[in-house]
């Protein structure tokens, strides 16, 4: 299968995410899936001239193009120009090549938050007016239209994350070399859900210091981030400890809270990332999925009965009491 | 005498796009203009914002210096709290953004740099089969056993930032977690893999044997591992002598310990070493599509001219220090740093090959560099403190990027961003021309570059430009 890859409007982080891959590397896994790579623009060869001639060879359906990979969000100011990101020795905008590309494809990727929904490029007042490919923010329709489908009948398919894992673009890409990606296994912002049906909460390092809602009051505590810390990693979704990032890592095992970077909007989240927003000292938010007031009742209870080990350890940066030993039977 | 215009792009493997426009008079590069074709507005995006989002939004200008840019933004925080890391805390950063820094220069030399070598134009090179086997793009052996490096040196990464790019672990006290003793011992174990992977492929030999060369001369005649494929193509195509700066060089000092920088911070022009004048930074807009006055980062602001007026070119402001255009980045950081190899590239004209040679240079310092951050970690100490921030301040935060000298201005009021200014590294260096006329350090040094005849995107151009190691989604940001 060929693969064009294109970059956006955005930082080039799941590009350097994608390197991060292992067992096997990036280069290996896509040539082992069959995929052959057209041209990527930290990766390729071709430069200028030569890029130019396959885009015309795309464009005039002399190359099949099977995955279209855009990171980065769609830039549509100056005045819906596009001209905030032009295509170099084009003359275009990218917003024009993406537009005119996309329908070619057999199947169109977003990599990354950006080309999903927008992203960090389009946060505050989003000064360059960038869109994501097939969402503005949460709403459908962005850069192409919401009854957009790709020609085997999917939407575009929003591998999300701020970067994305490397292993969602390269499990998502060789489902697609096999033809084994279909709708069902697209969520409601057609994430795919071998990562998005799982929170990041789930497998969390912290969930003890959860449990107990024993909480951390100030980064580099141990304790639980929800309470104070902004983490919204039991909304977020994602396999992020599940499956470890460079090695055996996740944000929250890094001591910083989730900031739900698979989710549209992410950017703006209408408080500061690291402390979480409370109404009458209750934190706003709370897990979608369960009655306010059972939380409520549950955290309370929870909390009056944290073990002293809970308590002092959340607001350490070290384990200053260890778990005690069952005393030897005699 | 011939003359041509050519409109190189698109410009691979410089981690963004970039178009170079050439006036080509016998054979050469009489004149060239170089446009950064994206402006997303990340200084408009936190105006408004809590001063602490921005060490969630900055690292997000760029995938590949994400560290580098956390960094900054931790120090222009502490510096308007009044705060210093702890100790510990600021070793720990220096660790993690020293692996970012080496791993960015191994990708630029495997995946970005050496590609152009494999071209057929120069097949009839001896070490043309022996670069096509290392570095043939996506496939060459080479190419695979630095991604593979890298992705096992950034478990270093996993392990203290959480995962990369894009922490939040640089903190204006230090970092968010303190390891363990055990992972102490993994984070040794992890760069004495990386030191294998160096003396086995990269260097075919010890680092400390590559810190001892001293001159460019002794630097060519280094036969072993990839580096050696390189000097050899290097000498035969005299990349010495293509695309030399001006000799101006700027560092803001790399890795602010408790005992001083890592890589000194400094100025070096004429030859000689001084202080920089951090008041006689000014962003010069005159051929930017950006509307302002020139002005101090402090002052500085980003309107972007919607008009994209006739008489601008690029989206990228024009850094100057004193009115002149620096030259950055890991040449610039070894010379004012005093490494005799260094000062002796720069001396005989600081081109495509003694930035090259002194990213590699660099390489080989950051392993021992990383070594002794590494065992200098005592996990029984604090790694951060914590400070509020205040209502009215400011700040700066001047930092080693891999590709040079990053600056971050902060102003904070009523709580909130009210203004924040960046120069990133290829801000200085692929600057369009300022009010006088003077052209940016790559405009420069394109100057005079060999184009062939028939060459649409010539390749003499394109080892200049990788040379600088270009981030261009840093460059305008």
């Amino acid at each position: 299968m060929n693969l064009l890859w294109l970059q956006a409007s955005g930082c080039g982080g799941c590009t350097m995410s994608l390197l991060c891959a292992e067992n096997p590397n990036v280069f290996d896994t896509l040539a082992d899936a069959g995929i052959d790579v057209l041209w990527h623009p930290a990766l390729s060869l071709d430069s200028g001239a030569d890029v130019r001639a396959l885009l015309d060879r795309i464009t005039a359906q002399e190359v099949a193009l099977d995955l279209l990979c855009v990171e980065g969000a769609i830039a549509r100011g100056p005045r819906g120009t596009g001209r905030y990101q032009m295509l170099t020795g084009t003359g275009r905008a990218m917003l024009d090549w993406v537009r005119d590309l996309a329908p070619l494809a057999r199947h169109v990727v977003a990599v990354g938050s950006c080309a999903a929904f927008g992203g960090v490029t389009s946060a505050g007042d989003n000064p360059s007016d960038a869109v994501g490919l097939h969402y503005e923010g949460s709403h459908p329709g962005g850069l192409l239209p919401p009854e957009f489908r790709d020609r085997a009948g999917l939407p575009v398919i929003n591998v999300a994350g701020c970067p994305t894992h490397p292993g969602w673009v390269l499990e998502t890409l060789m489902l697609l070399a096999s033809g084994t990606l279909g709708a069902d296994d697209l969520d409601g912002y057609a994430r795919p859900r071998f990562f998005a049906d799982h929170l990041v909460h789930h497998g969390c390092p912290k969930n003890e210091f959860y449990e107990y809602k024993a909480s951390a009051r100030d980064l580099s505590e141990m304790g639980c981030m929800m309470e104070h810390l902004g983490c919204i990693g039991t909304q977020a979704v994602g396999d992020c400890n599940i499956r470890p990032w460079n090695g055996s890592g996740s944000c929250t095992s890094g001591g910083y809270p989730c900031i739900n970077c698979t989710a549209p909007e992410f950017e703006n989240p209408r408080h500061a990332f690291t402390q979480t927003p409370k109404l009458a000292g209750i934190p706003v938010g709370l897990p979608t999925d369960m009655p306010k007031a059972w939380f409520m009742a549950l955290a309370s209870l929870s909390k009056a009965a944290t073990p002293e080990r809970i308590a002092r350890n959340a607001v350490s940066d070290r384990v200053d009491v260890p778990p005690s030993l069952r005393k030897p039977r005699p | 005498m011939s003359a041509a215009k050519l409109v190189v792009g698109p410009f691979n493997r410089v981690e963004g796009d970039l178009e170079v426009h050439l006036d080509v008079s016998d054979g050469a590069v009489a004149s060239a203009r170089v446009n950064a074709p994206l402006y997303r507005g990340f200084e408009r995006m936190l105006e408004g914002r809590d001063p602490r989002d921005a060490l969630t939004i900055t690292p997000r200008i760029c995938g590949i210096c994400s560290i580098s840019q956390s960094a900054a933004a931790a120090r222009a925080l502490a510096a308007a709290i009044g705060l210093e890391p702890t100790s510990q805390g600021a070793q720990m950063a220096a660790l993690i953004h020293a692996v970012e820094n080496t791993c960015d220069h191994l990708t630029h030399f495997y995946l970005f740099f050496m590609p152009d070598f494999t071209r057929p134009a120069y097949a009839g090179h001896d070490w043309h089969a022996g670069v096509m086997q290392r570095f043939t793009a996506m496939q060459g052996s080479g190419a695979r056993a630095a991604v593979e490096a890298r992705a096992k040196l950034m478990h270093i990464l996993g392990l203290m930032a959480g995962k990369w790019p894009h922490t939040l672990a640089i903190q204006p006290g230090g970092v968010t977690r303190r390891p363990t003793a055990a992972e102490k011992a993994r984070i040794l174990s992890t760069l004495r893999g990386f030191r294998r992977f160096l003396a086995a492929e990269l260097f075919g030999a010890d680092p400390e044997e590559f810190i001892a060369l001293t001159t460019q001369g002794a630097l060519l005649d280094w036969t072993r591992g990839d580096a050696g494929l390189f000097l050899r193509a290097a000498a035969q195509l005299d990349l010495a002598r293509m695309g030399q700066g001006a000799g101006r060089y700027l560092s803001f000092g790399a890795y602010p310990l408790a005992g001083g920088f890592g890589f000194a911070r400094g100025l070096w022009q004429a030859g000689r070493p001084g202080d920089v004048a951090l008041d006689a930074i000014t962003e010069d807009l005159s051929h930017a599509w950006m509307l302002g006055p020139r002005a101090h980062p402090a002052q500085g602001l980003t309107e972007p001219d919607e008009a994209m007026r006739e008489t601008a070119y690029s989206w990228c402001k024009a850094p100057r220090l004193a009115g002149q255009a620096v030259e950055c980045g890991a040449l610039a950081r070894q010379v004012i740093d005093g490494h005799p190899l260094a000062r002796d590239l720069a001396a005989q004209g600081g081109g495509v090959l003694a930035r090259v040679g002194a990213r590699l240079l660099e390489i080989a310092r950051t392993q021992l560099l990383m070594e002794a951050l590494a065992q200098g970690i005592d996990p029984q100490e604090a790694f951060m403190i914590q400070g509020d921030i205040p209502a009215q301040g400011a700040g700066a935060g001047l930092v080693e990027a891999a590709r040079g000298a990053l600056g971050h201005w902060l102003r904070i009021e009523g709580g909130r961003i009210a203004s924040y200014q960046i120069i990133a590294p290829t801000t200085w260096n692929f600057s369009p021309r300022d009010e006088t006329g003077q052209p940016g350090p790559l405009e420069a040094a394109l100057v005079g570059a060999e184009v062939r005849p028939g060459e649409q995107t010539p390749l003499t151009v394109q080892h200049i430009v990788r040379s600088f190691d270009p981030c261009m989604v840093c460059t305008v940001h």
